[in-house]
């Protein structure tokens, strides 16, 4: 579905991403490991178009998709719950998961997708009219994800979802991602917390400095010495 | 007491004038986050071309809307297209200020290359004819201008509340990286919000311009007192700049007439650095939620 080659992305002058290639065929769950730095986060926003690789070719569905900006990548399904949360503070949570259904492709079913998505989360269903900045970081967690879910998306790309919030909300998170995966999403999940997120995905690809240094089965990468002392601290 | 209420409805009415003139600017800068300089050089295009098609073609004043509004809605696109998109990326923001700063200086210039110094005067078909309501007069053009502010107010209120595309608009106003992730063409935005703030000043062009005469400098006239007003109601939100332009013109018409009318300015800019100086986030800002988008 999804396949990266050869690409080099990065800010301005400084390249970050060197020579990556990476794949995620439909429902399937893989996930980008690495330590901060690495390029994982870089990886997501060149993907979805926000950066534009200086070389090598992302392809979706076959098609050529790397000179294309976010928004068009958003009506082709590819869609990103980014790090921190990033929802819009003055509207209220039906507003702002309204906001996950703008692409044309989701627009239509738009009521139907709020049903779904509301049975998800219902603690996201007791907040509907409130303002996105009066929720603690767990619940805004929660819309986020649920306002991505509102895309009907073909791809759903999340960057550290669990950044920065109580372990026990953490763990609720993942829950919740567990749930999507048994849905037969496609994922590509990019999570500082390795262990949990290589159980929940079927591969994984470890980044170092920007490159693709390791790739397997997630099983395998759990077993895998290097993974174990650098990633899982074992 | 009749005097007095006269003088209220005097104020509520320039109220409406300096509502229609200002709400434009605050819309731009409430989303793009862009002080337009030449928003006074906008309101003088349109009343030159609403002078123009009134006396060339000898149309009413107000059928100019339905050429003047599309023509400024373009030009604010132009504007935001070719000036200040390229400049969003600068890293210092004041690049911007500078750049409009010279398209309004520029704009000036043009029309007093093409129509001279002189004051042109668009026909008034009636509406400086006065009307009296028991003891209350009012200027036809006056009542019809404070009815299409308040409209326009309201109007833009349910289009950003209510509807899909003003949800987006406010969606890129609130976080932009988020609005792009959700497929919003954010440059699009930009380009049709800056297009929609010019388009509100040529519709108040064509209602100001049979009221009062058309000179090159008009726009500078009429955007100190925006930016009064802009500044009042918070700057960005459309509900404020209403009711900044009612505080305004009121303090305007009743300094005029128990001070002075040469102290009206006086109490004006005295208000607006009261107001710099224990409000500087607007009397409204942050507070009233009225079409408040940033």
């Amino acid at each position: 579905m999804l396949e990266l080659s050869g690409i080099h992305s990065g800010y301005g002058q400084t390249t970050i991403l060197q020579d990556v290639s990476l794949t995620v065929t439909e429902g399937e769950v893989v996930t980008i490991v690495g330590a901060n730095g690495a390029g994982k986060t870089t990886t997501l926003r060149t993907i979805s178009g926000l950066l534009k690789p200086s070389a090598g070719t992302i392809r979706f569905d076959g098609k050529d998709i790397t000179k294309l900006s976010s928004h068009e990548t958003v009506e082709l399904g590819i869609t990103m719950i980014p790090e921190g949360r990033q929802l819009f503070p003055d509207m209220t949570v039906r507003e702002n998961l309204l906001m996950g259904a703008y692409r044309k492709g989701a627009q239509a079913s738009q009521s139907q997708l709020m049903d779904e998505v509301l049975a998800l989360f219902p603690r996201v269903e007791e907040r509907l009219e409130q303002k996105a900045n009066s929720l603690s970081g767990g619940e805004q967690q929660m819309v986020a994800i649920a306002r991505g879910l509102m895309a009907k998306p073909r791809l759903l790309m999340f960057d550290e979802p669990s950044l920065g919030l109580a372990p026990i909300i953490v763990s609720q998170v993942f829950d919740v991602i567990d749930s999507i995966v048994k849905t037969g999403a496609t994922v590509l999940i990019v999570e500082q917390n390795v262990f949990h997120t290589l159980k929940a995905a079927d591969r994984g690809y470890v980044l170092e400095n920007g490159e693709v240094v390791l790739t397997d089965d997630a099983d395998a990468l759990l077993e895998n010495p290097h993974v174990r002392k650098a990633y899982l601290g074992i | 007491m009749d005097v007095f209420l006269q003088v209220v409805v005097n104020g509520l009415l320039l109220g409406g004038l300096f509502a229609i003139t200002s709400v434009g600017l605050t819309l731009i800068f409430g989303i793009v986050k862009v002080v337009n300089f030449a928003h006074g050089e906008f309101l003088m295009i349109g009343m030159y071309a609403t002078f123009l098609i009134s006396t060339k073609l000898g149309l009413h004043p107000y059928a100019a809307v339905a050429a003047v509004v599309p023509l400024l809605f373009v030009l604010g696109m132009l504007t935001q297209k070719l000036l200040i998109e390229p400049l969003m990326s600068a890293r210092n923001h004041d690049i911007q200020i500078f750049a409009t700063v010279g398209l309004s200086t520029a704009l000036i210039n043009l029309a007093l290359l093409l129509f001279g110094a002189d004051i042109a005067t668009t026909p008034a078909y009636g509406l400086r004819t006065a009307i009296e309501i028991g003891p209350i007069r009012m200027l036809v053009g006056q009542i019809v201008m404070f009815g299409v502010a308040t409209a326009l107010v309201i109007g833009l209120h349910f289009f950003l509340q209510r509807t899909r595309s003003g949800r987006g608009i406010r969606a890129v106003a609130q976080n932009r990286a988020a609005a792009q992730l959700m497929g919003i063409n954010v440059s699009r935005v930009y380009m049709i919000t800056f297009g929609l703030g010019a388009a509100c000043v040529g519709l108040a062009a064509c209602l100001v311009a049979p009221l009062y005469p058309t000179s090159p400098g008009i726009g500078t006239y009429f955007v100190l007192t925006a930016f009064v007003v802009v500044v009042l109601g918070g700057l960005g939100s459309i509900g404020g700049a209403f009711l900044g332009a009612m505080i305004i013109g009121l303090i305007d018409s009743l300094s005029g007439f128990y001070i002075g009318s040469d102290m009206r300015e006086v109490a004006v800019f005295g208000v607006f650095l009261l107001i710099l100086i224990l409000r500087p986030q607007g009397l409204f800002g942050g507070r009233l939620k009225l079409s408040h988008v940033s």
